[in-house]
């Protein structure tokens, strides 16, 4: 295994941790819509507030490292796709100061207010960047100098949509589970009700996005299971699907997150074992951005691979150590 | 419109704003940590009640960098595409190690500090406040790396059409990085200091709180003092430097046309590019010569020795860089006489004085921006140092209409972030710190 494809799978690593974390407090931030009266709202922001920031690392995190490790993809993707990145920006800035400002001052319009631009920020956040994923997924039109020909709208094609949706049903989910541990009563047992519904939205999703791709693109579904990961990673995705409702059915609800988080494993890995060699698969094959020709030198990569290695143990432990002192 | 000019106003409008933030929390953290460790160390409840207030307002200046932060980890690849290939080898680097070395530990251990006061042990609260602090120090230091390396870059070949790395540490520990970083980070003490001294001050001039605020206010007034001090002397290292290292960028914050032994110092004037010479001169005969090279005889490069396709403006940077200068002594007196007041216990009814403080407070960041203005407009045309030129850096992809309408929008956000800002701010000072409660 060669430091290209250590990179590959350590970006990976890197979405995996940002999609299962931020997942939860972007989805709680989309049922934030749900909720009723004060003090519920409460509960469900205080169960994320000293969360969100520590979670958010992860995309930042990772764009320093996909710029890094792969300068050419941070390039190309990012000018690319221009205007729903700079979209995302604004809706990441609205996050942070929705939940830091909306308990600043005691007024129901005030927190009306930051309440909506929270669950609208955390919708377009997620949908966004499903939306981002479903496109790398699906391939964009690159010319042979690795720049995006396309144009915003190019983005918003059919598949590219329904792996965002996906994506979204899949946030929800994971921001359900979530609040399963944090929340009791009468709020806990709707909770339970939404998590049911995202649930079964995000199946019929998975299933229509499947057809789509059969429909679109076969070679695509022949690429996934040529080789060992795509089907681990219908593994993974099948036994996550069943855990959640295994495990809500009784109450256990660290397990049904686990589960949760089990599903956004396998959506990387499909795209993952879609995509590889590639990171952006160009609609003309020969221009696509893969592991070798977008990447940094090997001293690069190899000072990266000591970065992370030194750095990660250390956060991962830490941020161990802090969900656990609020545990309750 | 211009694509280049775009990118750049762009650039510096959300770089710049952006820049507000992270210094006040610099000194805020460092006041922090000090006023926790005081508590600790003496068990004196006045302490706790201090640092619980100035958590609460760090609290906001903390999510204005972050919501303003996460842009900058972006906007290379979307509006500096040519530049992200030329330079990614080794500037991704030092942006990925600030995510793994310091976004996480201050951003993490930030969640105890403001929501976890009742979750852990007196000990472990004042270790969360210092690994915030260092967080936010070692951020700084992975980002000024990264600037440095622009502005003096080391460690590097120029093969397959870009920059790639040839040794990590010189890359890291460039000619620059140690003067810069030090003078932004104590340039953030000063900032903190002042802006936790003025707010102190705003309680005594109301007679509100004021067993609190005089010791708070004595406190941020001995810890500005010290660090303006420090700062005269890390700024005037990091004029050696600049010299050494790029000596047209030192050439025209000096205005100086001419090549000359016992250079003299400029203390104010207007440069005249047309005829090569300043206008209403005010200087001292000699001593830039002396600063820059401990020796009158010393011969400092003027703007005529280089060609004048890779010279910065001349206007800006000049004035930019008096200003910033010209602020430092300003500080430095300010502190100066604070610290007397205090210690002689006369600030409270030095009503005159407290005025003075209390407007001090966005001068520390004018400050800084003109420092970084100066720094950077003086490395113009470069984006690389002699290795690429800005108008060559910008994304090939990108409409001149899309900056603009992003630049638009930022811009109209911004404004409206900073009201939200002042107005929060203002509203924890009317509370005081009778009130602090934790937010959720």
């Amino acid at each position: 295994m060669d430091l290209n494809i250590i990179w590959f799978l350590l970006i990976g690593v890197l979405l995996v941790g940002y999609s299962v974390l931020d997942g939860f407090d972007l989805g709680a931030g989309i049922l934030q819509l749900f909720t009723k009266g004060e003090e519920e709202k409460k509960a469900l922001l205080k169960s994320i507030a000293p969360f969100w920031d520590g979670n958010e690392v992860w995309l930042l995190t990772g764009g320093g490292a996909l710029f890094a490790a792969f300068p050419h993809v941070y390039a190309t993707v990012f000018s690319g796709f221009y205007l729903a990145l700079m979209l995302l920006l604004v809706a990441l800035i609205f996050r942070a100061v929705s939940i830091e400002f909306r308990n600043q001052v005691e007024s129901e319009g005030w927190k009306g207010f930051w309440d909506i631009t929270f669950t609208v920020s955390s919708f377009v956040t997620a949908l966004l960047l499903g939306v981002a994923l479903g496109n790398i997924f699906t391939g964009i039109p690159l010319d042979g100098e690795m720049n995006y020909t396309g144009s915003f709208f190019t983005l918003l094609r059919p598949l590219p949509l329904f792996v965002g949706l996906t994506g979204v049903a899949m946030i929800i989910t994971q921001g359900a589970a979530y609040l399963l541990m944090k929340t009791d009563g009468d709020l806990q047992a709707r909770v339970k009700v939404w998590i049911k519904r995202s649930w079964l939205a995000f199946v019929i999703l998975s299933v229509l996005t499947t057809l789509l791709t059969l429909i679109i693109d076969s070679s695509k579904v022949s690429a996934i299971f040529c080789g060992l990961a795509g089907w681990i990673a219908l593994a993974v995705f099948l036994v996550g699907v069943i855990l959640v409702r295994v495990f809500l059915a009784k109450d256990e609800f660290f397990k049904v997150f686990i589960a949760s988080s089990l599903i956004i494993v396998s959506m990387f890995l499909v795209v993952g074992a879609a995509i590889y060699p590639n990171l952006v698969p160009a609609l003309e094959a020969a221009n696509s951005l893969n592991i070798y020709n977008s990447s940094s030198s090997q001293l690069t990569l190899t000072v990266m691979l000591v970065i992370a290695l030194i750095g990660m143990p250390v956060v991962i432990a830490y941020t161990i150590y802090i969900y656990r002192a609020f545990r309750k | 419109m211009d694509p280049v000019l775009l990118a750049r106003i762009q650039f510096a409008v959300t770089v710049g704003f952006h820049y507000i933030f992270p210094t006040i929390t610099l000194g805020l953290a460092f006041l922090i940590v000090i006023f926790l460790g005081l508590y600790l160390k003496k068990e004196d409840e006045l302490y706790e009640k201090i640092a619980r207030f100035w958590i609460g307002i760090f609290a906001i200046v903390f999510s204005m960098g972050v919501a303003t932060g996460i842009v900058m980890e972006f906007q290379f690849g979307t509006n500096w595409e040519k530049y992200s290939r030329f330079v990614g080898d080794i500037f991704g680097a030092p942006l990925a190690a600030e995510g793994v070395f310091a976004f996480f530990l201050e951003s993490t251990f930030l969640g105890i500090l403001l929501f976890g006061r009742n979750k852990v042990s007196k000990k472990v609260y004042f270790i969360s406040a210092l690994m915030v602090l260092i967080g936010s120090t070692l951020s700084a230091f992975w980002i000024i790396v990264a600037n440095s390396w622009q502005q003096t870059p080391a460690g590097y070949h120029i093969i397959n059409g870009r920059a790639e790395l040839t040794s990590f540490f010189d890359a890291v520990f460039n000619p620059s990085t140690l003067y810069r970083y030090s003078h932004a980070v104590v340039g953030g003490w000063v900032t903190g200091g002042f802006f936790v001294a003025g707010l102190s001050g705003y309680f005594l001039l109301k007679k509100r709180h004021v067993e609190f605020a005089k010791r708070s206010i004595w406190i941020a007034l001995v810890f500005t003092l010290i660090s303006s001090v420090i700062q005269i002397e890390l700024g005037h290292l990091h004029s050696v430097q600049v010299t050494k290292t790029q000596p047209e960028k030192m050439a025209t914050f000096e205005s100086m046309f001419e090549s000359q032994a016992n250079a003299p110092l400029v203390i104010l004037g207007i440069p005249n590019e047309e005829e090569k010479r300043i206008d209403y001169e005010v200087s001292i005969p000699g001593l830039l010569s002396f600063m820059v090279g401990f020796d009158s005889d010393y011969v400092v490069k003027g703007r005529n020795d280089f060609p004048a396709d890779e010279l910065p403006p001349l206007m800006l940077p000049f004035f930019s860089y008096r200003v910033m200068v010209g602020l430092a002594f300003y500080f430095l007196l300010v502190a100066l006489i604070g610290t007397y007041l205090a210690w002689k216990d006369k600030i409270a009814d030095a009503r005159r004085y407290l005025w003075v403080l209390l407007l001090t407070i966005p001068l520390p960041v004018i400050s800084n921006e003109m420092g970084w203005i100066a720094a950077e407009v003086g490395r113009q045309p470069w984006i690389v140092y002699r290795e690429l030129k800005t108008a060559d850096a910008i994304s090939t992809v990108v409409s001149a209409g899309e900056i603009l309408f992003s630049l638009i929008l930022f811009s109209v956000l911004y404004v409206v972030l900073f009201s939200l800002f002042v107005f929060l701010v203002r509203k924890k000072m009317l509370k005081g710190p009778e009130s602090v409660s934790e937010a959720y």
